[in-house]
């Protein structure tokens, strides 16, 4: 027979500060792991959504980023002119050739200076990536020296708002719009012209080349036939594909921090609801050969410890889970180490870590009421009516 | 003498609960310990850079050049002593894992700069004539097998093509806190080929490296530098090599943060489960302590047995946390030699733990301290815990 649900929740409670302490632990736990897990999706998605599926991303061969990437304009026309190459509504190709420079800029509230991206851009590449939206202002006008900023660059930098200037490049840029790019990469860019970009900064090549395919099956063959081209030296990957690529060493960064920090800090939670369920275990000696003797069987007694200690974990999961939830607010912006330049990104709490959390909580309750419950559960029923 | 008997009596009663306990806080001081000492070790750039060093870089940002011609420009500025120049080289060995930093420098005049870079003198005669020879820094030399003699192929990122480099050297840090995971070869050697292959990016300067005679006049010069090129093609910043370690620090500022407030939050959840040992002895010890008081002990004395023992429990737990974080940090640092060049535990830390180990003892005390001194006899004799 079961030891009935209520007698575990009543022990809790009698002990609140010991319950609260316990849950309190293993709760600081859950939210290090839960908002680590919340930082590794928010930069996965913020990656995934900056590349679309259909659309192929040019770089020159070896060059890891676009930053580093150089195409020159022989190559360029190359590669616009294949057949696969998707047409516009207009009839023009949907090609994009961009230049991509860092440009150093102090954040608004700190006024310490990061690599922002600057991505010179054609008429086709608002087609091209259909999340980018100007929310405030309009487009810049081409030929002249207008730039728009994405939502979290104008936020974060100086000069970056609408009706700022910016100055480099021996120019002075007036910031005509604020674009929202669906929480993707590209907001934290500052958008202008590619030509008169290239003008700026002195550079007659172009960074790299984006295109949408015809037909998305093309893709192998493109890709294998570009490559092998004797005239260029570049490497053609899916949009998305690059842009997991780019994220691929922050992302395991935080990854690694993470799972080590939840392990070492779990070890601390499992010792304090180990300590908790021993004091509560040896206080009820008496209170378990009671139960013995009235019938209850050894498993329903380690049935009930092991309830208990999971209760302990779902308590603290929840309340740390609920907690990290709030993280969701924030915003985190931090220089991503392969494109060397600033990336923002928020917590993002998905139904699978929410499970994955719970799941963690109520392992840690249950590994460290284990030990107790067994010695619980082993208990001699003669000796432990004596205790008392 | 007598307290402490009964302290140290005390907390052996429960020997589990009291091994548990310390166990938890050696785990804790130890990640504490880690953790700060990861924070230092971002940090480990700045705190190694010469006052008497200035960088000079295009205005616009890292990856942006300077003409070679500025370095005959800047030596003529007053208050500069000398003048080298470096390229970021950012090539791959083997596969991209394989991460160490790789510059090109003028091989001339590079290491006057740095003098804590210690290359035996017949080594850097090598390097010096050997236009792919290289100089490779210990540890990184000692990751990879690195040894004088050996040809290392490195595929560039930036500059195209793999190219080829012998190992001439390999030099020594001159303290603890230098970096000795860099690469350095021939900026000749790459302006050479960069000629060939691509003669617009020929004859460009990465960053201008100025040595200034008193760092008194850092500011300065690096303002008559930056004047002297105002309005040219290729603007320039210059910062004292600190400022521009620091640069780098915080673009990944948030990251820094956030491992310092994890650092804080594993002293909390510690705090919690000493707390909790604290509060069940107490607890348990209701009638021993309503002994005690009727026998005529005050509320004092009883308040010192409870902070003796949590503290003596913190106490313990904290010294093994402390004594273990050496060796596990020369682990750690071996084991991640790639990421952090740097990794050497500060006194700072250590002072930080022994507080750490305090307060989590204090604190632990307090709330049971105040229940034990506030009970009345009666109530605590019929306490049956």
């Amino acid at each position: 027979m079961k030891i009935p649900f209520s007698y575990t929740l009543r022990n809790l409670w009698t002990r609140k500060l010991t319950t609260l302490l316990t849950a309190g632990g293993m709760a600081l736990v859950v939210f290090v792991f839960a908002t680590v897990l919340m930082l590794e999706e928010g930069l996965r998605k913020t990656l995934v959504d900056t590349g679309s599926y259909d659309n192929v991303i040019v770089i020159r061969r070896s060059a890891q980023t676009e930053v580093q990437s150089a195409i020159d304009r022989a190559q360029a026309s190359l590669i616009e002119s294949q057949p696969e190459v998707a047409l516009g509504a207009d009839g023009e190709r949907l090609v994009s050739k961009e230049t991509i420079v860092l440009v150093n800029l102090n954040k608004r509230n700190s006024d310490k200076p990061t690599n922002v991206m600057v991505r010179g851009v054609g008429p086709r590449s608002l087609t091209l990536r259909p999340q980018v939206k100007i929310i405030a202002g309009r487009m810049f006008r081409p030929g002249a020296s207008e730039i728009v900023a994405g939502r979290n660059a104008a936020e974060r930098f100086k000069g970056a708002g609408i009706g700022e200037t910016l100055w480099f490049g021996q120019r002075e840029w007036q910031v005509v719009g604020t674009f929202d790019a669906g929480k993707s990469g590209f907001d934290s860019e500052i958008w202008g012209d590619a030509d008169q970009l290239m003008q700026a900064f002195r550079r007659p090549i172009y960074s790299a080349m984006v295109f949408k395919l015809n037909d998305t099956a093309q893709f192998d063959a493109l890709k294998a036939r570009l490559e092998s081209d004797q005239r260029l030296t570049i490497e053609a990957k899916r949009e998305t594909v690059f842009y997991a690529d780019q994220s691929d060493a922050l992302a395991t960064f935080i990854r690694y921090l993470g799972v080590t920090l939840s392990i070492i800090f779990s070890v601390g939670a499992i010792i304090g609801a180990m300590i908790t369920m021993y004091a509560s275990v040896a206080s009820r000696t008496a209170e378990i050969g009671t139960l013995r003797a009235l019938g209850f069987r050894q498993s329903s007694v380690l049935a009930a410890f092991l309830l208990e200690a999971q209760l302990l974990g779902v308590v603290g999961g929840c309340v740390g889970l609920f907690l990290a939830s709030f993280m969701q607010l924030f915003t985190i912006s931090t220089m991503n180490f392969q494109s060397f330049s600033e990336l923002a990104f928020s917590f993002t709490l998905t139904p699978a870590i929410t499970v994955k959390t719970l799941l963690f909580a109520m392992v840690m309750g249950v590994v460290g009421g284990f030990l107790p419950a067994v010695r619980a559960s082993r208990l001699r029923i003669v000796d432990a009516l004596r205790a008392a | 003498m007598y307290y402490l008997k009964l302290i140290v009596r005390n907390a052996l009663r429960h020997k589990l609960r009291t091994g548990l306990t310390v166990l938890g806080i050696v785990v804790a001081i130890l990640a504490f310990g880690l953790l700060r000492t990861v924070v230092d070790a971002w940090y480990a750039g700045s705190e190694a850079a010469s006052k008497t060093r200035l960088v000079t870089r295009n205005s616009i940002s890292l990856v942006f050049s300077l003409p070679l011609t500025y370095s005959a420009k800047i030596r003529q500025i007053e208050g500069v002593n000398a003048v080298s120049h470096a390229n970021w080289f950012g090539g791959v060995y083997i596969t991209e894992k394989n991460f160490f930093p790789q510059f090109a420098v003028q091989a001339s005049t590079y290491f006057d700069l740095y003098p804590e870079f210690v290359v035996p003198p017949e080594q850097m005669r090598a390097f010096l004539r050997d236009r792919k020879g290289a100089i490779v820094g210990r540890k990184t030399a000692d990751i990879y097998g690195f040894k004088v003699g050996d040809q290392v192929n490195l595929r560039g990122t930036i500059f195209p093509g793999t190219w080829e480099f012998v190992v001439r050297g390999i030099y020594e840090g001159a303290e603890a806190r230098t970096d000795t995971s860099q690469f350095f070869f021939q900026w000749d050697y790459l302006n050479e080929t960069m000629k060939k292959t691509a003669p617009r990016r020929a004859n460009l300067v990465g960053v201008y490296i100025i040595s200034i005679a008193s760092a008194d006049r850092a500011a300065e010069v690096a303002t008559a530098v930056d004047r002297t090129f105002k309005n040219s093609l290729a603007e320039t910043l210059t910062e004292t090599e600190q400022a521009f370690q620091l640069g780098f620090v915080s673009m990944v500022e948030a990251i820094v943060v956030a491992i310092r407030i994890v650092s804080f939050l594993v002293i909390f959840i510690i705090m919690a489960v000493m707390a909790n040992t604290m509060a069940m002895t107490v607890r348990e010890r209701m009638a021993e302590y309503a002994t005690l008081k009727a026998l005529g002990f005050g509320p004092w004395h009883l308040t010192l047995l409870i902070f003796g023992e949590s503290l003596t429990i913190a106490g313990c737990g904290a010294a093994i946390g402390i004594a273990l974080t050496f060796p596990v940090a020369e682990g750690f640092g071996k084991a991640m030699g790639k990421f952090l060049p740097v990794f050497n535990v500060h006194a700072e830390t250590l002072y930080m733990q022994v507080a750490a180990g305090l307060i989590v003892g204090a604190v632990a005390a307090l709330v049971p301290c105040v229940r034990a001194a506030h009970i009345r006899i009666v109530d605590g004799l019929r306490n049956i815990g």
